[in-house]
């Protein structure tokens, strides 16, 4: 399978290392082999380089000429409306949840450990109830685990 | 060496004495002879208002002067009352002595103490004062900002190590006042340093809580369990169960007073059925959980 995702000008990157940890900017130039030329106008990334070891390449790319200074990155950025489509993309939305579990307080921790007990019990139940409906209608069933 | 032991231990005749030691050595000798024929002479006690005693005496050494403070007012008194002299001044030692240098450029005098002072270099004039440390109660007592009352604890160390406890108050010693409360997980009031407990971010709102007065480091203190048995009491023939300790009643009590308030708290929780899980539940840590990275 031939890869999809390069790094090029306009490719759009996750940040997963150093003060802009969490954010998204786009590739400018390629200023050498290890190391790039990054600009985020519209997600709070100044325009520097970046290490390519500390970024992640996304599916995105937004449509600018190779160089472009800061406004040109911008006016593609508004064109794409990269700000909506990465809040929609699972990444994103993974990148949410694990910065929200990591954020939660000891008390908090407690309360979504019950939750899950009390989920894992209600699936269970029905997945038995189901394979007893299924398999064994009229054997012995599988004993369900009280809610 | 041996030969220095013999000698130390027989006093060797031919060895040339000190003049002084020769003196003392017949006036013992003399002395004891007395002794043996019943003729010495017992030194009369010295009675110190009785006239005879004189500002020697007094002033003997440090202490025996201090311990005759009022002999020495008295004496004073009677001395002032006659008209004679008191013999009050005493010599101190010079702390600082000039002494000449020979050589050319060396200044010709320099002023030498006496007494080597602590922490002395010849050229500090006057050697540095370290501040006293104080004393234990006079400490400034440092409290993470975090522990503020009605926060929610894990306990690190210990017997209840892995429970969970709701701070009451920070004590004078720089310890923490903490209750379980006692039915949830069998905490009872008690203290335990800051060091050993991290604090969470949930907070009870526990200003309605009235902890009593005469809860403090005192009230806390062990009381020994064994008592020294009794020179008259005999000793039992059966084996005494060893002492264990035991809450006292007014422990008891006092227990039961903050407890109730602070469960009449957790009641007004949002979460409260939650909250009373939490309390009763201990802490522990799972897979890919590391403290460090933790909020609490």
């Amino acid at each position: 399978m031939p890869f999809k995702r390069f790094v090029e000008t306009g490719r759009v990157v996750y940040v997963v290392d150093g003060p802009y940890k969490g954010k998204i900017c786009s590739i400018v130039d390629c200023i050498d082999q290890k190391t790039v030329l990054v600009d985020g106008p519209e997600s709070g990334v100044p325009r520097s380089k970046m290490r390519i070891a500390q970024i992640h390449l996304t599916k995105f790319k937004i449509n600018f000429p190779y160089n472009g200074s800061t406004r040109t990155v911008r006016q593609a950025w508004i064109k794409a409306d990269l700000n909506k489509l990465w809040i929609q993309s699972r990444w994103a939305e993974k990148a949410a949840n694990r910065e929200k579990r990591a954020s939660l307080g000891d008390f908090e921790r407690f309360k979504l450990k019950r939750a899950r007990k009390v989920r894992n019990k209600i699936r269970t139940n029905v997945y038995k109830a189901l394979f007893n409906k299924t398999y064994c209608p009229k054997k012995k069933t599988v004993k369900t685990a009280k809610a | 060496m041996v030969s220095s032991k013999v000698a130390a231990a027989k006093p060797d005749s031919s060895k040339k004495l000190r003049p002084s030691k020769v003196k003392s050595l017949a006036k013992y000798e003399a002395k004891k002879k007395a002794r043996a024929a019943g003729t010495l002479k017992k030194k009369p006690k010295q009675n110190l208002l009785s006239g005879t005693a004189t500002w020697k005496v007094v002033y003997k050494s440090g202490t025996w002067r201090f311990v005759h403070r009022p002999t020495e007012n008295k004496l004073k008194a009677k001395a002032k009352a006659e008209g004679k002299p008191t013999n009050e001044t005493r010599k101190f030692k010079k702390s600082i002595v000039v002494k000449p240098i020979k050589g050319e450029k060396n200044g010709e005098t320099r002023e030498v103490h006496t007494v080597k002072r602590k922490a002395y270099y010849p050229t500090l004039k006057t050697p540095k004062k370290h501040r006293a440390r104080g004393l234990f109660k006079n400490h400034k007592r440092n409290i993470r900002p975090t522990l503020t009352p009605g926060t929610i604890v894990i306990l690190l160390t210990g017997v209840h190590k892995g429970k969970r406890a709701v701070l009451l108050k920070t004590l004078d010693t720089g310890l923490l006042l903490i209750t379980g409360p006692f039915i949830l997980n069998a905490i009872p009031m008690r203290r335990v340093h800051q060091g050993h407990v991290i604090a969470t971010k949930t907070k009870l709102d526990i200003s309605s809580v009235k902890i009593p007065e005469e809860i403090d480091d005192k009230y806390f203190k062990r009381t020994l369990l064994k008592k020294k048995p009794k020179k008259n009491e005999s000793k039992s023939l059966f084996v005494q169960k060893p002492k264990t300790y035991r809450p006292t009643e007014k422990r008891k009590s006092d227990q039961k007073l903050v407890d109730a308030q602070v469960l009449d708290v957790i009641k007004k929780h949002k979460d409260k059925k939650s909250f009373f899980l939490y309390l009763s539940s201990m802490f522990g840590l799972r897979n890919n959980q590391y403290p460090h990275r933790m909020q609490f």
